[in-house]
């Protein structure tokens, strides 16, 4: 299954300047703590251009702070963070989005007194002038939001702001999209359709995406590579479909 | 009934300044969360820059312009100095050192400007138009009052709705971490913010000086009613801060106009109208607080 993907990653890979298969966000020893809780504690993995890369594990492993630590947010206490070989650590969380990094945050990050189009807009804003058709792309891709353009976000349906901040991201024009549980609270329907959409753009765009899920067997049957994260700590890295098969593993860390 | 029009007509105006006011306020509550106590003596320390220009030989309206621009450097200097460092912090840090602030430029106005009242002009009459050989109750200093409030209010609509730094402004006042992580540098919006907050304070400290005296604290009374035409308005709300503005004005215009010794009783009338609103509607009018979730 992986398999299949890196093949059809790799043509498309090249548009975004790095082939497919190579690492273009490496994370190094990071440990983040908040006061005496360490979140985060020497965790490294990485994740390779032009495939999925599923963060796995059960409420408080740290899978939010590996994020926010990678973007900014939080400030390490040890380790780095490098993008296509750049030292992005200490970088302001101003400046991720515009070296190609997009952050989907926990809770999905809708700006709910803006209206649709007006979030699309904001997502677009560091880019200067971006054309027409890059919003009416987006909207061919969700048309559910493109019904609801001009409608306050707040009034979106749980799946519609998860599209909705999607398609923000898209506008930044990412090489990496990082995503913190985006099927939370979604319709197993929606979850499908939404993972589907994130590998259509992964093989035929050359998308890389670091994915964060408790919902590990769905991640996992989208993911080309599992990390499993415990208490802070990477328990194991393998194959998407390797970590599908081990069933102590399942039990163990993944809850299914 | 002439009478009944004049009365109106002066609340209209005076509402229009607790307008500006209370947007001042809102302005910067929405985008740091931080009530600005200092805003009257900022505002107060403008129009004593424009006096002293006037003074010294300039037209009154190079003076309000000087005034307006300064307005906007201090606003943004003490975002940048002063409340930055404290921001993030407990919440009352900010809020008493804007006292602190406020407290402090009254102080400095009256040491570089002393404390003596002297008066302001007005660049218009203040006797009503004519027609034929009636004369009306609307005055031209009204009209420009009027005028000045709402062309700026359109100015600042115009930003916010339809440029790219107002929208940024507006995603940085809502969700500072969203708009950090979508690229926009929310620490420039929020200098901006404060900045033109402090623009539309002075104006309502310039507006309310002309054809007066001033003195350094001669906000004081505008600031409590400022403050109470923000809050009827739901302080998060620019559109609740105007019309709150206007409620009050009109309001404490008749009061002062038909009431016995009405004129004694205008800061009490605020004061019960203010905890009439919060007692219907504890948020304000236009709070929109079901809004402001996720
Ligand atoms: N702001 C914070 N202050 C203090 N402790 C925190 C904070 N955020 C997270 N933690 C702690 O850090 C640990 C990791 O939390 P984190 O949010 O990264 O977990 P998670 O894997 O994202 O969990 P979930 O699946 O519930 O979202 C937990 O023990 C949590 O209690
Ligand atoms: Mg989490």
């Amino acid at each position: 299954m992986a398999e299949n993907h890196g093949a059809t990653a790799v043509s498309a890979a090249g548009k975004s300047g790095t082939a497919a298969g190579t690492r273009l966000l490496e994370v190094e020893n990071l440990t983040s703590a908040y006061g005496p809780v360490r979140a985060l504690d020497g965790v490294s993995l990485s994740a390779e251009a032009g495939r999925i890369t599923a963060v796995l594990g059960a409420n408080g492993a740290g899978k939010t702070t590996l994020l926010r630590t990678i973007s900014g947010l939080v400030r390490p206490v040890s380790g780095t963070v490098l993008l296509d070989g750049q030292d992005i650590t200490k970088a302001p969380v101003e400046s991720m989005v515009g070296k190609g990094m997009a952050h989907v945050p926990e809770g999905r990050g809708v700006i709910a007194e803006l209206t649709v189009d007006e979030n699309l807009r904001v997502g677009s804003l560091f880019r200067g002038k971006v054309g027409k058709g890059e919003f009416d792309r987006v909207y061919d891709l969700f048309p559910r939001i493109a019904e609801r353009k001009n409608n306050a976000a707040h009034t979106l349906s749980g799946g519609e702001r998860q599209m909705l901040v999607i398609g923000r991201a898209l506008l930044a024009q990412p090489r990496i999209l990082l995503l913190d549980e985006p099927s939370l609270g979604l319709a197993p329907r929606i979850v499908a359709q939404i993972f589907g959409l994130l590998r259509q753009l992964v093989d035929s765009e050359g998308l890389s995406v670091l994915l964060v899920e408790q919902n590990a067997r769905s991640a996992l049957s989208v993911a080309d590579v599992g990390v499993v994260l415990n208490l802070g700590r990477v328990v194991v890295t393998d194959s998407a479909s390797t970590l599908m098969g081990d069933e102590d593993l399942r039990h163990a860390y993944l809850g299914f | 009934m002439d009478y009944f029009v004049n009365v109106t007509i002066t609340g209209l105006t005076q509402g229009m300044i607790y307008s500006a006011f209370a947007l001042a306020l809102v302005l910067i509550w929405r985008s740091t969360r931080i009530v600005n106590f200092a805003q009257g003596s900022m505002a107060a320390a403008t129009t004593f820059i424009a006096l002293a220009l006037i003074q010294a030989g300039a037209s009154y309206w190079v003076a309000l312009i000087v005034a307006l621009v300064s307005g906007f450097v201090l606003g943004a200097v003490i975002e940048r100095v002063i409340i930055r460092p404290v921001e993030g912090g407990p919440e009352l840090n900010a809020v008493i050192v804007t006292l602190g602030l406020f407290v402090a430029i009254q102080a400095l106005i009256a040491i570089i400007f002393g404390s003596s009242f002297q008066s302001f002009p007005t660049p218009f009459g203040v006797r009503g138009f004519e027609l034929g050989d009636t004369t009306i109750p609307l005055t031209p200093t009204n009209l420009y009052v009027i005028a000045a409030v709402l062309v700026t209010m359109a100015l600042l609509v115009a930003l916010f709705r339809f440029t790219r730094i107002g929208l940024a402004m507006r995603a940085s006042a809502f969700s500072q971490e969203v708009a950090r992580l979508l690229g926009v540098k929310v620490g420039g919006m929020l200098t901006l913010g404060w900045g033109l907050a402090a623009v539309v304070g002075s104006l309502s400290g310039l507006l309310i000086a002309g054809g007066t005296f001033v003195y350094p604290a001669y906000m004081d009374s505008l600031i409590v009613f400022g403050f109470v035409a923000a809050i009827i308005g739901g302080l998060d709300s620019p559109v609740g801060a105007i019309v709150g503005g206007l409620i009050l004005g009109l309001a404490l215009s008749y009061v002062s106009g038909y009431a016995p010794r009405g004129s004694a009783l205008v800061t009490i009338s605020a004061l019960v109208i203010l905890i009439g609103v919060l007692l219907v509607r504890p948020g304000g009018l236009f709070s929109s607080s079901t809004a402001r979730r996720a």
